[in-house]
């Protein structure tokens, strides 16, 4: 179901359609499975395909972000678009460094 | 006020049925030539309403999610969204940024915050075992 790259040691994940609390478990799943597979040191979350989301995103987002501080890796959000760019810079997950 | 249109939903508490409740509103709403942001600030204000009602009013029993919406003459849209489930203790801490019950759920804590900042009133009304209900009130102002 996820488009993910993997090449130099970052993983890239595409998410798509909307992401709320129904969806988020099973990505969250999803994720961190090939987090423990691959072990990359950068995860990029790119949302340029997430039509909608709701505060779940960031409780996404904040949980990838210590899945990926706990193997010693680093997380970046990447392609944000303007419909979701504004519940992300209410969450002031900006101040942990993820935005690209 | 004059209400001009108004719309009534009940629905189980399933969480495959948030984006059937904002897709509803947002659609209901459709009559004012909402801007694309309009529609998204709504959409995401019902869908964390919902999430709360299902999420922390009937945790993981099932119950009934009420939404009564209207549109008045000069433009505003009124959204209750009620539930009969364990309601909230203290209204004031729930709606503190960051606040969270559900940890290992990965909930943010920004639903009562996102619903501030993307309509123009919120209010809340709950007790103890009374269930809870949240009114969302946005003046559509259609400028592109």
């Amino acid at each position: 179901m996820l488009d993910t790259k993997y090449k130099n040691d970052i993983l890239t994940i595409k998410l798509k359609g909307e992401i709320d609390h129904n969806s988020a478990s099973s990505l969250r799943t999803a994720i961190d499975s090939q987090i423990n597979a691959l072990r990359p040191k950068i995860l990029e979350l790119d949302f340029s395909g997430v039509g909608f989301m709701d505060s779940s995103g960031i409780g996404l987002i904040m949980g990838r972000y210590r899945s990926m501080g706990l193997i010693g890796g680093k997380i970046k959000v990447i392609n944000v678009p303007e419909n979701i760019g504004r519940i992300i810079s209410l969450s002031g997950i900006s101040a942990l460094g993820v935005l690209k | 006020m004059n209400i001009i249109n108004e719309m009534h939903l009940k629905f189980i508490s399933k969480s495959t049925n948030e984006g059937f409740a904002r897709s509803v509103v947002s659609t209901f709403i459709l009559e004012l030539d909402p801007t694309i942001n309009e529609i998204a600030d709504i959409k995401t204000a019902v869908s964390e309403a919902v999430t709360n009602s299902i999420v922390h009013g009937y945790k993981r029993e099932s119950g009934m999610i009420y939404i009564d919406a209207k549109i008045t003459q000069n433009k505003k849209v009124i959204i209750k969204i009620r539930d009969k489930g364990v309601g909230i203790e203290n209204v004031e801490k729930a709606m503190e940024p960051l606040f969270t019950t559900s940890q290992q759920e990965e909930r943010a804590g920004l639903g009562f915050t996102v619903m501030q900042s993307f309509m123009d009133n919120v209010k809340v009304k709950s007790a103890p075992n009374k269930g809870t209900t949240v009114t969302l009130e946005k003046q559509i102002i259609s400028v592109r």
